[in-house]
């Protein structure tokens, strides 16, 4: 087995709020285990609530993990003190969904791109710098004139690249992208993502996609992790994952994929069935009330996620 | 073919002199009929709508066209006067079912409310458990009592369209109701605008920038760009066919993920700006199939033996310029 560049083991992070008067609990992610190996993309989907950008904020250390272990190539992120998690996270760099939010107005395409190196010291000098952040920018495809213009020159395409490159040029050990093109339209979309696949052709990135979009994490991914209530319900290569679901649940979300295929339309009304509250203290399998395939197990037993063929692993009794 | 219940014709919508974010649309809408105006941010869809509602916001304004409902040009109608002339009404539901709810207000009085302003006759707590089972909430009697943040968001549109169906509108227009709601909940609240449109027999503009959403519930598909219609035409041979090569190049964005080839299609560019269209076609700089008469003048329309329009010089059916 090769070396992992990320391992995730057991992680927990429950957030306690009061409401009603009442201390509650909700597990956002509750005991989560995943690994991305060298130069693959792992796909994170689920619906809102289901975990999946507390999972990132986890893994960076922008919020505390309660349980488990966080490994960089070994090294457990979630042990170490301030200054040592700063470093570290020059190895792990993220890209974020709103690409008008998350660039300084204030600042220059070239100045934000060089932040993180600035930072921690790693150009030698001013010529190095100019280089660096040069070659990030030709390599997300704008060149480095962009360097010197500001972001609201920019379209949302421009500045998703923007972001990227400002997550690539430390050359990192793994990317975490946070929703990146959701906020872009299909047309400015499948440029970025085209983008990620060369990247990841050309530089060997290592990246965790995370998206409720199931259609583009499959594009892009190698494999893929399904998120539901803060438990992963399946992981496979994207392909089979897409095409035979094992989990009800992530067969649930292939089906509501909107398709550009009229032959798939909407006749009627579908009541309504949502998942249950993020309060909800659960006995047995999360999806349970929402199952097609339930028995009596489901409602006392929590399914185990497991290995039912090589690659394949599916936290269902019945799978 | 019964007659339109909503028609805008040639509608342009003006920012200032010179600046027209919306240039010469125009769309029928039948009675039972969903419209699906699909385009990208940007290109003019909500202005569209906003302008049938009448509420465009201050310094744009309608300069051109009519807005038709049920025969009446209601562009200059003051809200009360369209009821007057009895030519029917139309109500909107919007992006973000949070933004449009009155956090402190329970559910049920907001849906009282519209009753009282919009329906007269009728007993305002019976006509809000009446559209609360229209609309396919569970525990109708219990939720009326509910505030907004204690429903999930697909519950909170399904209350925005109960509070637009009060006022028994002939056009329920629709301006990205699922954009913010999850896909599975997504799907429901589709069926739930099927339905209300069959049973109604309403018209309904649904604007989207999403063309899967269209394929799955629009009757008709009118595609934008860049402030005007590009293609217009019956769901399934649209989408069997398109024929404008921007709709081509929208649907070949999408990933499917059955395809085995790595890299997506992509359209080169960017949509331009209302203040940058210059003459002749507004997709000519992106367009693969572009020649010399695409930059000069006006476009025009032509429809092919399904009815498919499409302003286009060389659309997709005939052979691509040398």
């Amino acid at each position: 087995m090769s070396e992992l560049v990320l391992d995730i083991r057991n992680l927990r992070k429950v957030y306690r709020v009061k409401r009603g008067g009442q201390n509650r609990e909700i597990r956002a992610v509750d005991d989560i285990s995943l690994a991305v190996r060298p130069g693959e993309t792992l796909g994170i989907v689920g619906e809102s609530g289901c975990g999946k950008s507390s999972l990132a904020r986890a893994i960076m250390g922008l919020t505390r993990a309660d349980e488990g272990e966080v490994l960089l190539n070994g090294t457990n992120l979630l042990t170490l003190d301030r200054h040592a998690l700063a470093r570290a996270r020059l190895h792990i760099r993220m890209v974020f969904q709103d690409p008008y939010a998350s660039l300084d107005p204030r600042r220059s395409v070239g100045d934000s791109v060089a932040e993180a190196g600035d930072i921690h010291g790693i150009f030698k000098d001013r010529a190095e710098r100019a280089q660096r952040v040069g070659e990030a920018l030709d390599r997300v495809g704008l060149g480095a004139r962009f360097a010197d213009r500001f972001p609201h020159e920019l379209s949302g395409g421009q500045r998703q690249r923007v972001g990227i490159a400002r997550a690539i040029l430390p050359e990192p050990k793994l990317v975490i992208a946070d929703e990146p093109v959701s906020a872009l339209d299909v047309s400015i979309q499948a440029q970025v993502l085209n983008l990620l696949g060369e990247l990841k052709a050309r530089l060997g990135l290592t990246l965790m996609f995370i998206s409720h979009d199931l259609s583009v994490v499959a594009k892009i991914s190698d494999r893929v992790a399904v998120l539901y209530m803060g438990r992963v319900v399946e992981i496979a290569p994207a392909r089979p994952l897409f095409r035979d679901p094992r989990h009800p649940y992530t067969a649930l979300l292939i089906q509501a994929i909107p398709r550009p295929d009229p032959s798939t339309r909407i006749t009627g009304a579908i009541d309504p069935d949502e998942p249950p509250s993020r309060f909800a203290r659960l006995e047995g399998c999360p999806f349970n009330d929402r199952c097609p395939r339930r028995t009596a197990l489901c409602a006392t037993d929590a399914p185990a996620l497991r290995e039912i063929e090589p690659q394949r692993f599916v936290s269902c009794h019945h799978a | 073919m019964t007659a339109p219940v909503l028609s805008v014709s040639d509608l342009v919508v003006s920012a200032g002199p010179k600046f027209d974010i919306v240039r010469g649309v125009s769309f029928d809408i039948a009675p039972g009929e969903i419209l699906g105006l699909v385009g990208e941010s940007g290109c003019g869809k909500s202005m569209t709508s906003l302008a049938a509602m009448g509420l465009l916001p201050s310094g744009i304004r309608v300069s051109g066209g009519s807005i038709q409902l049920n025969g009446t040009d209601i562009i200059r109608l003051a809200p009360h006067q369209r009821v007057q002339r009895g030519c029917g009404r139309m109500a909107m539901v919007f992006q973000e079912p949070m933004t449009s709810l009155n956090p402190v207000l329970r559910i049920g009085e907001q849906i009282q409310e519209a009753v009282r302003v919009h329906d007269r006759a009728a007993s305002p707590p019976a006509r809000a458990r009446e559209l609360l089972d229209m609309v396919r909430i569970p525990d109708a009697t219990h939720q009326l009592r509910a505030y907004p943040h204690e429903l999930s968001g697909g519950m909170r549109q399904r209350v925005m369209i109960a509070i637009a169906l009060a006022c028994r509108p002939a056009v329920l227009i629709a301006d990205e109701p699922t954009t913010a709601l999850d896909v599975t909940v997504q799907r429901q609240v589709l069926g739930l605008i099927r339905e209300l449109c069959d049973s109604l027999d309403m018209g309904v503009l649904f604007i989207t920038h999403d063309l899967g959403v269209v394929a799955q519930l629009a009757d008709r598909v009118a595609v934008m760009y860049a402030g005007g219609l590009v293609e217009t035409g019956d769901v399934v041979p649209l989408f069997a066919a398109p024929r404008h090569p921007y709709t081509a190049g929208l649907m070949a964005c999408l990933p499917d993920p059955n395809s085995d080839d790595p890299m997506l299609a992509t359209i080169p560019g960017s949509a331009p700006r209302p203040n940058e269209i210059k003459q002749g076609c507004p997709f000519a700089p992106r367009c693969s199939r572009v020649d010399d008469i695409c930059r000069r003048g006006a476009v025009p329309i032509t429809f092919n033996d399904s009815g498919q329009a499409a302003r286009c010089h060389f659309p997709l059916t005939c052979e691509a310029p040398e």
